[in-house]
């Protein structure tokens, strides 16, 4: 039977072959930029770790007090922590892994000297960092511990400066200099596209970015300066002032892997805020908070605001077509009347039209779905082009993304067609003949 | 009926995305239009950048702006921290008194010689400029003085609304008095925000006479008019020349204003785009549904037409119908607009919706139904008297 239909509705369509066009040309369109920004939207809006972003929280802590001066988020917190916090919180081992981030910028030399050196950005992390985050490795792996406690010079460098500095080979054991001191290379990375950059959100969070990372203990031996630092007192902006002040550069993230390790945290958390109160460092209540990953990229605001006008505008756009498609079908049963009657009269019963013009909607839809891939790929090449690397790494298309648009762009097309559908079966037999 | 339905929801989601499209592309393009305040076309700026850490900053800075100076293009040039449009940069709070609880305004702070104002080309507006003997070498790692400074006209306006900044003090890094010795029309801050609290102070800035000694120091060139190209050229090979072992990276102001706000024109044109065809969409399928009424009433047309109306009446028919729909769906539409707006704000950092926008695409809307009704309304109104007696329902 659905080999009949399809017969009929191929013929159907090849007759009005301009009609049939538009149709498609509407789905197609609707599909292709609803698409196009949904394929965005969800590559910045999505979860950058899905296998983990419920078990890794980003600790906030306020030091400062409600006097505090400059920005503040709308809670009163802030994104980043002292070096006497980050420290005290982390020698209480009070999660399953921790790390302490901070971001700093080194001039790398490779040892041959016919290599141009390189500004690098890195993350000066500890070593639970990798296996918290998941970070693919292609050689090699983290440092020790031993590492993280002496601040030992090594260092894991991303594929990317490895094809750079060591031609692709196996770089581990092999050294460069960052600013004038050899670190050894104990890691390289292999791709790793976590998008966006939770830990980082500050350094174009959805570019592909160039890393090397670095012992957190080493980067603070080597006196690197953070991207980002915030001061209430700047009277002494030597390094070791930093450290002793109560200036914000430093993230803490830690891993709790069960509902009751978040709520032990929390408790870990708030009692250390409230012993800062009794010795007299915070002359304020205990105002902490933990955030997983999608609780933090929601907090930190991070997705474009144009961007979400796109979507709605993009799918407003899809609505609009599909009205115009339902339009035209209802156009096309005007035109088909006659033949629907007498098909009718001839003993074709209302499910066996319905189901006749049904598998002609699906077979516009199928259509409009593909014209739709196509314009989907085309718009995303124009997304490339207009947004350069800051969005480069999302404008890719996948598997899960192709799927969701061709059962889109079908189920919307016969959404669109059930209306005029409906309006086919219920053409009189008998009315028509005697018309004619 | 339901083509009438169809058309109405169609003008009402048309205008509700539009009128918002708008306001935001209207806001996304002025804010990325101000002008920073400095000779934009005939200013870049140059990044020395040292691997190995130099022995000696002053002589080294003093040397590369010597060499800088001495190509012939060259109007000006010093030493700075940062520039608008950087994208990153130092910010301070200023006060008006030592020790004060909340600050008085968050300003963008530059540092630069008796050269800058020059260099950048900004006009001073009250008051003087640095003398060479004010400014002060600073490293990154010892505790700044307090010094004259020099503001822009809307920092002051802030901080002393009365008019008389020049001579006043205030309290910036330090816990001494800082005196406002100059006014500055207008120079932007580093910093490239649309929302958010680093957009609240974009025209805020404070000029401090330090020379930031740095081993990646940057330096602002002012060429004379059209040598733009060939400066940065031969100021890459001047500085390379120096010391061959530094990383030399030269951008226009061109180059770094494009640069600071290519993603925000992208998104805005891409919807700007996006709702120019949902416009021309909505016209095509208001176009399409009128000729779908025209074919399935003609037999009706004419039986009118036969009973005496004039070619002129059908038109005005079909006008009026569409008129009247439109107008329904403008009228849902501007709800909408307004809700949607409302909901964008909550979600997003979204600009209020202008009045005039909302009106303005109404009208639009009207207007684009007579227009899409016209080709349709003309065929109809072609439609023979004498179809009345003829017994078929379509052409």
């Amino acid at each position: 039977m659905f080999g009949y239909y399809l017969d009929l509705a191929l013929r159907s369509l090849k007759r009005n072959p301009v009609l049939t066009g538009l149709m498609i040309t509407a789905i197609g369109f609707g599909i292709g930029t609803s698409m196009t920004s949904l394929s965005v939207s969800r590559a910045m809006s999505g979860d950058p770790i899905p296998e983990k972003s419920a078990q890794l929280f980003m600790v906030q802590l306020d030091s400062l007090g409600p006097d505090r001066r400059g920005e503040r988020n709308e809670d009163g917190l802030d994104e980043y922590m002292s070096y006497i916090d980050t420290m005290a919180l982390k020698n209480l081992q009070a999660a399953q892994r921790q790390t302490r981030i901070y971001s700093t910028y080194f001039n790398a030399r490779p040892e041959n000297p016919a290599l141009k050196p390189v500004g690098v950005i890195a993350p000066a992390v500890d070593s639970e960092f990798f296996p918290m985050f998941n970070a693919p490795f292609k050689f090699g792996g983290p440092w020790d511990r031993s590492d993280d406690q002496e601040g030992t010079p090594v260092v894991v460098i991303s594929r990317k400066l490895n094809d750079q500095f060591f031609a692709g080979a196996n770089s581990i054991g092999r050294t460069f200099t960052l600013d004038g001191v050899s670190y050894r290379v104990v890691g390289v990375l292999d791709n790793w596209p976590l998008v966006p950059r939770f830990y980082n959100l500050h350094i174009r969070p959805y570019g592909q970015i160039d890393e090397i990372f670095i012992p957190f203990t080493r980067a603070i031996k080597a006196q690197a300066a953070a991207s980002s630092m915030s001061c209430q007192d700047t009277s002494d902006p030597s390094f070791e002032a930093r450290l002793r002040s109560e200036c914000l550069w430093i993230q803490l993230w830690v891993e709790l892997p069960a509902a009751t390790d978040v709520a032990k945290y929390r408790a870990v958390l708030n009692n250390y805020a409230a012993d800062q109160q009794r010795i007299g460092r915070f002359h304020w209540p205990a105002h902490t908070q933990i955030r997983d990953v999608m609780q933090w990229l929601k907090y930190r605001h991070i997705v474009p605001n144009e961007l979400g006008l796109l979507v709605l505008a993009s799918f407003g756009f899809l609505f609009i077509c599909l009205m115009n498609a339902m339009g035209l079908m209802l156009a096309r049963i005007i035109g088909r009347t006659q033949d629907i009657s007498v098909r009718r009269a001839l003993g074709a019963s209302q499910t066996a039209i319905f189901g006749q013009c049904l598998v002609e909607t699906m077979v516009i839809g199928v259509l409009g779905a593909i014209l739709g891939l196509l314009l989907t790929i085309l718009g995303l090449l124009v997304m490339r082009a207009a947004l350069a690397e800051d969005f480069a790494a999302l404008t890719y298309l996948n598997a899960e993304a192709i799927g969701i648009e061709v059962s889109l762009a079908i189920a919307a097309t016969i959404a669109a067609g059930l209306y005029p559908t409906w309006r086919a079966a219920h053409v009189e037999p008998a009315l028509q003949l005697k018309a004619e | 009926m339901s083509g009438a339905v169809l058309i109405a929801v169609q003008i009402a989601l048309t205008l509700a995305i539009l009128s918002n499209a708008l306001a935001l592309i209207v806001d996304r393009l002025s804010w990325s239009a101000r002008l920073t305040g400095i000779d934009e076309p005939n200013i870049f700026f140059i990044y020395a950048t040292s691997v190995d850490k130099p022995p000696n900053l002053v002589s080294l800075e003093s040397a590369d702006l010597a060499a800088l100076r001495s190509i012939a293009g060259v109007a000006n040039t010093y030493a700075t921290n940062s520039f608008p449009l950087e994208g990153g940069g130092w910010s301070m709070s200023v006060d008006l008194a030592p020790e004060q609880k909340t600050a008085s305004a968050h300003s963008s702070y530059y540092f630069g010689d008796e050269q800058a104002l020059n260099t950048l080309g900004v006009n001073l507006i009250a008051g003087r400029n640095f003398t060479a003997a004010e400014v002060i070498n600073r490293d990154g790692s010892s505790a700044p003085p307090a010094t004259e400074v020099i503001v822009t006209r809307a920092l002051a306006q802030r901080l002393f609304p009365r008019g008389d900044a020049l001579g006043k003090s205030i309290y910036i890094e330090t816990k001494d008095p800082s005196p406002i010795i100059g006014i500055i029309d207008r120079l932007q801050g580093p910093f490239v925000a649309a929302t958010g609290f680093m957009s609240t102070f974009t025209e805020n800035s404070v000029l401090a006479p330090f020379r930031l000694l740095s081993d990646s120091p940057t330096y602002a060139v002012r060429t004379k008019p059209g040598t733009l190209n060939e400066v940065m050229k031969a100021a890459q090979s001047k500085l390379e020349g120096i010391n061959g072992t530094r990383m030399i990276t030269a951008r226009s102001m061109g180059e770094i204003r494009a640069r600071a706000y290519r993603s925000n024109r992208g998104l805005t044109l891409i919807l700007g785009a996006v709702a120019f065809i949902l416009v021309a969409v909505t016209a095509f399928g208001m176009a399409g549904l009128t000729s779908y009424w025209v074919a399935e009433r003609r037999r009706q047309i004419g039986i009118r037409r036969a009973l005496g109306a004039t070619r002129q009446a059908i038109l005005r028919l079909f006008q009026k119908e569409n008129f009247l729909i439109a107008l329904s769906g403008v009228l849902i539409g501007v709800v909408l607009a307004v809700a949607l707006n409302l909901w964008l704000i909550s979600r997003f950092e979204m600009v209020r919706l202008d009045p005039t926008y909302v009106i303005g695409s109404g009208i639009a809307m009207l207007l684009l139904g007579q227009i899409a009704v016209l080709w349709p309304a003309m065929r109809a109104a072609q439609v023979p008297p004498a179809l009345a007696i003829r017994g078929s329902q379509t052409s």
